[in-house]
């Protein structure tokens, strides 16, 4: 884990710019919002096939929907809250139900967009995403993993929501290709096991260790798809630990721990906690503090999972 | 301008009494569905697929056609009898209409009509959509162009003021935009609902080519797609004023025929006024 922390909407901004070279149909949208979205990075290297739509994010996905259907592969970006929010009537009807391949890269997802507070939280856009037909939904943890989750979703065929952070983060996952569907197993164990996504596998790695000082061997699988869902590891690592726990930076409600709750009270029904936030609005604070506060960090995950275990 | 021919004008005349004729009994026959505003787009939709439209019913994924986006998706029962008339799928397939598994769906669905180009019916997306076809168009330096139909009630979406300022603001020229303007939505007027104050203004001031036309006059709808030939660099608004529920009388400008379908007696009286045309040519020739 020596390696630099880099933030996954800092990877997407490279792996845009990459993409775009042996791409001529990658296109690249924003809603004044490419400085933080790190979609300047392809504005700049190929300014002809980006389009700032301005503070407009219905237009914006409805753009990429043309574009879309017209043969071109749009990405389009701007923060998790006002994608999913502001345009999600845009997003159900011009995008998932003529399943239209656009690309959703929706960045400062999640708590640790911080200061901003709740207006710019966007703690509700996986249940969003994840309850439309068709709709993919991708949830990165690390640069690495990122870079490579912008190249999978531009190969897959059809619409995705890419859930992207604010803050640098820990390079956790190893050199593997990026699947969509399929988890990774971060950590062996046979005692109980953590599910998380995102940003939050990092801490459940964390969380791993202290638990193994305690003698508690933690599984730790990061789910970077939560749709379609890895439903064949999850009930794997289930029915040999038992005891589950998931992670999240997001509402437990129709996020990861509810994708995860679905699959096991039906296949594999154990003992469960959902860690996440708690069906409140965030507010300003650092990223650091709100993890703190809502729970979201190792010791917290390794706190709760030992109760649970117990 | 060229004058229409006259073998051309009674050509889309006959198709038109066709047109009408279906959308009647195919809204009658499903028992639900949106007469006034369908009605009322009848000579757009004839001069566009009839005349205007570089399309082929044989290729309708033709790559380099022009794309039609009806974003008042509700009068889907006018673009249903127009594709059908024009051959993109059997006529017989129009008494299937809003049934289950069919491919003629309450509102469009492109996957599964030959000839929708977006899917539609949340009011104020088609014109996003048409812009993001524009730009492609534009960026493969191909010269079709992209012509929606917006409802006038549907302006009311705050949506539909973002994409135009999109379309001036990439000077999308191929994109050409027909406004139903019947002043009437589901409530009633829209004077009285939420005004549209002057839209030959609004469109202007957001950087667009206005016109207005009588929107059942085909030389008329004609000469203005002509017209938008010139207008370099700037998208074009043509203004059709038009009458909800035209040819039938009792549902011409009656609010209250915005949604509701005919019961037997109603229907039997509307395509009792709907029959200037030779009705056994009509299936599937």
């Amino acid at each position: 884990m020596n390696e630099k922390k880099i933030a996954t909407r800092d990877a997407y901004g490279e792996a845009l710019v990459a993409l775009g070279k042996d791409n001529a149909d990658l296109v690249v949208l924003d809603a004044d919002l490419s400085q933080s979205t790190k979609t300047a990075k392809f504005a700049a290297a190929y300014p002809e096939r980006f389009f700032n739509i301005g503070i407009a994010e219905a237009d914006l996905f409805g753009t990429a929907a043309g574009l879309a259907a017209a043969g071109k592969l749009p990405f389009a970006s701007t923060f998790a809250v006002f994608a999913t929010g502001r345009a999600y009537d845009q997003i159900r009807n011009s995008i998932a139900y003529p399943r239209l391949n656009v690309k959703i890269a929706a960045t400062h997802a999640g708590l640790t967009v911080g200061e901003d507070g709740a207006s710019h939280q966007a703690l509700e856009d996986i249940a969003l995403m994840r309850a439309l037909p068709g709709m993919t939904v991708i949830v990165p943890a690390d640069g690495r993993e990122a870079y490579r989750a912008v190249f999978a979703a531009a190969e897959f065929d059809g619409p995705v929501y890419l859930r992207l952070g604010r803050p640098k983060v820990p390079q956790i996952t190893a050199d593997i290709p990026f699947i969509i569907g399929k988890g990774v197993v971060l950590r062996e164990g046979d005692d109980l096991s953590i599910f998380s996504t995102g940003t939050m596998s990092s801490e459940a790695l964390k969380a791993a260790q202290i638990l193994a000082e305690q003698s508690l061997q933690t599984e730790v699988i990061h789910l970077p798809t939560i749709k379609p869902l890895d439903q064949e590891l999850i009930v794997q690592s289930a029915a040999k630990t038992g005891v589950a726990i998931t992670v999240e930076e997001h509402n437990i409600i129709g996020g990861l721990g509810s994708a995860v709750a679905e699959v096991l009270v039906e296949k594999c029904p154990i003992k469960m906690q959902r860690l996440g936030v708690r069906d409140t609005f965030g507010e300003s604070g650092s990223p650091a503090a709100l993890l703190e506060k809502h729970g979201l960090t190792a010791a917290h995950i390794a706190e709760a999972a030992k109760a649970l275990k117990q | 301008m060229v004058a229409l021919a006259a073998e051309k004008l009674e050509e889309l005349k006959e198709k038109a009494a066709r047109i009408r004729y279906d959308i009647i009994s195919m809204i009658g026959e499903a028992g639900s569905g949106h007469p006034g505003g369908s009605l009322s787009i009848v000579e757009l939709l004839t001069a566009l697929y009839g005349y205007i439209l570089n399309v082929d019913p044989r290729n309708p994924q033709k790559l380099e056609r022009d794309r039609l986006i009806l974003s008042k998706g509700h009068a889907a029962p006018a673009l249903y009898a127009v594709l059908a008339a024009y051959g993109f799928f059997p006529c017989s397939e129009l008494r299937n209409f809003r049934r289950l598994g069919s491919p003629l769906q309450g509102h469009p669905d492109m996957r599964k009509l030959p000839g929708i180009e977006i899917s539609t019916g949340s009011l104020g997306q088609g014109l996003s959509v048409a812009n993001g076809m524009a730009l492609a168009a534009k960026l493969n330096a191909e010269s079709w162009r992209v012509f929606v139909i917006l409802g006038d009630g549907e302006i009311q979406e705050g949506q539909i003021w973002e994409a135009a300022m999109t379309a001036a603001h990439y000077r999308l020229d191929n994109v050409i935009a027909f406004l139903d303007y019947n002043r009437l939505q589901i409530d009633g007027p829209t004077s009285e609902v939420m005004s549209l104050g002057s839209p030959a203004e609004k469109w202007r001031a957001f950087g667009w080519d206005v016109t207005e036309i009588d929107g059942h006059n085909y030389q008329e709808i004609i000469d203005a797609v002509e017209r938008t030939r010139q207008s370099k660099g700037r998208p074009s608004m043509i203004i059709a004023h038009t009458v909800k529920g035209k040819g039938v009388s009792f549902m011409e400008n009656e609010a209250s025929w915005h949604g509701t379908a005919p019961d037997a007696k109603q229907l039997k009286a509307a395509l009792a006024e709907l029959t200037g045309f030779q009705k056994e040519e009509h299936r599937d020739e």
